[in-house]
């Protein structure tokens, strides 16, 4: 129970520091917010490549497998396509070149 | 290496995270905040990999290679235009790898005796119902914004009961679980059940509701991910995962308090249907047709313009158009911005990376308070492809579905250009006051020729006079 009262810690504690942070982002970036977390909560690829990378059981190594592929489409996905639209956002002066 | 120093590097990585979203608190620094945050997943997962319970780097390395192909090939193509659904697909999938790793955590524990009641397995049978629900909803939110299957909301009689059934079903076979930690092919029963219930949840939910439901599907795709971080006792998951949980909620939150809707509402209650389509009524005789030569010589005459976007401008590929009428605009000294609406397209924000992919400055695209409360200074709004977030029906009737809905007061400008296919309805299904307003002028056509046409017709203007 010691380690769910631990990660139920950092979990709610994380919760808090995400709504302070997120708040501050403007409008105009809400898509890219959007997109940018996402990328971020693909930090399940994590835990996608143990399972992938313990060869005890091929039906574990599967499952493992094709969780890695579908967080790293999310990961990799996610922050480039995040880049495409950020770089795109450009101030007044910049603009005229 | 040991595991506390695998741990401390995790913790570098969730700096990373938390660095780069504050970050994106400013256009300026917005890019590098993602660099940051993209630094520390790399970081991340090579770490994961010098962990001593990776064996096999095979499989792994075909993984990595087929994900990071099809994931950049979907990044560097996509249209800014379908941004919605790509937005929507990678929740999915963020929320399926998390009911794949819950999954395969509950299968290498299975030999290990786990007491009833553990919490290890309350995690799992939140990462099943969360995940499955995720990457379901956010299928059938990809084929509807995709245009695969109808936009509209589809409902049928009795569609709550089965939706709390299956809640109830997928909850129950949860306590099975808990209880009787054996048969671990219950989880898979959880995330069928949930599959279904996921697609059913999101089927209902029409067009102009869906930045809500991307918004709270990004929020689910967060919270599945720390749930896999109590299965797997993994602080980075459980780190990362609730700030995107959190980022997902402040977003749906935002966007229901600009339809002035509950969440309950957008995801139960569904679209208000209206019942009395006296339309014709309204309209009839009242409405002002002009051309695209008479809004020139607006635009011509005026000192102040604003823009207000919507979701047509979206559809009709408008946006390098408009851009190109405001710059034209400005280099004859007329003031100009644009006015988003929070709820404005499919998804938050969807105005504002087309208008910026348009090469607009991003100090030109004003919120709703900005904006509003210039209006009254402002000598001609050009409406592209809005609706219902510029119908006064929700200042002045309190009996209309969208009655206390902040919306954008382009009716307090001097001139009003509505430029629209036909005098049909917004999303809320209720005729819109504005477009027979004394002060408004209706501009009938494709969003993108009609500007087209206004350009053509200001720089004709500007060549005679």
């Amino acid at each position: 129970m010691d380690v769910a009262v631990i990660g139920l810690t950092v979990f709610v504690l994380a919760l808090f520091a995400g709504f302070e942070i997120i708040s501050k982002v403007p409008p105009t970036l809400h898509t890219p917010l959007m997109s940018g977390a996402n990328a971020i909560s693909g930090v399940t690829i994590v835990g996608a490549l143990l399972a992938a990378g313990s060869e005890q059981d091929p039906l574990l190594a599967g499952l493992g497998f094709a969780a890695v592929v579908f967080a790293t489409i999310n990961v990799v996905g996610g922050f480039l396509v995040t880049h495409r639209m950020l770089a795109m956002f450009r101030p007044r002066r910049k603009n005229r070149r | 290496m040991t595991a506390a120093w695998i741990n401390l590097g995790y913790l570098g990585s969730s700096a990373l995270f938390v660095m780069g979203l504050k970050g994106l608190a400013h256009p300026a620094t917005a890019a590098r905040g993602n660099v940051l945050a993209a630094v520390g997943m790399c970081c991340a997962v090579v770490l994961t990999l010098l962990d001593r319970q990776v064996f096999g780097y095979q499989m792994i390395a075909v993984a990595l290679l087929i994900g990071s192909g099809i994931g950049a090939a979907l990044a560097l193509t996509i249209q800014m235009t379908a941004m919605p659904q790509m937005v929507a697909l990678l929740n999915g999938l963020g929320g399926g790898a998390s009911v794949l790793v819950a999954g395969a955590g509950l299968l290498e524990i299975r030999d290990v005796a786990v007491p009833a009641m553990s919490h290890f397995t309350v995690a799992a049978i939140a990462t099943g119902i969360i995940g499955s629900v995720t990457f379901w909803g956010s299928l059938v939110a990809f084929a509807k914004l995709q245009a695969l299957i109808t936009d509209n909301a589809v409902r049928f009689p009795g569609q709550h009961i089965v939706n709390a059934g299956l809640a109830t079903c997928a909850a129950g076979l949860g306590l099975w679980l808990l209880l009787s930690p054996g048969p671990h092919d219950a989880y898979w029963l959880i995330v069928a059940v949930s599959a279904v219930l996921g697609v059913l949840l999101v089927l209902p939910v029409g067009g102009a509701d869906m930045p809500v439901v991307i918004a709270l599907l990004n929020s689910c795709s967060g919270l599945a991910a720390a749930a896999t971080g109590f299965v797997l006792t993994n602080n980075i998951l459980i780190i990362a995962g609730s700030l995107v949980g959190a980022s997902g909620f402040i977003l749906t939150r935002i966007m229901c308090e600009a339809m002035n809707r509950s969440l309950i509402d957008v995801m139960v209650g569904g679209t208000p249907v209206t019942k009395e389509p006296r339309v014709a009524d309204l309209y009839q005789g009242r409405v002002k047709a002009g051309s695209p030569e008479e809004v020139a010589l607006l635009l011509d005459a005026a000192r102040r313009v604003v823009i207000v976007p919507g979701f047509g401008m979206a559809v009709s590929q408008a946006q390098h158009t408009v851009a190109h009428l405001s710059e034209l605009l400005q280099s004859r000294g007329v003031e100009v911005e644009f006015a988003v609406h929070p709820v404005a397209g499919r998804m938050p924000g969807h105005m504002n990376v087309l208008l910026a992919e348009a090469n607009v400055p991003y100090e030109l695209l004003k919120d709703l308070d900005e904006s509003n409360a210039a209006f009254e200074q402002t000598d001609v709004v050009l409406v592209i492809g809005a609706n219902d977030v510029v119908n006064p029906i929700a200042r002045t009737d309190p009996a209309s579905p969208i009655a206390g809905m902040p919306i954008l007061d382009v009716d307090k400008a001097k001139t009003v250009v509505v430029i629209k296919r036909s005098l049909s309805h917004g999303f809320a299904g209720i005729p819109n006051p504005l477009f027979v307003a004394d002060n408004a002028i209706m501009l009938f056509g494709d969003g993108r020729q009609m500007v087209q046409a206004v350009t053509r017709a200001l720089k004709e203007e500007g060549r005679s006079s």
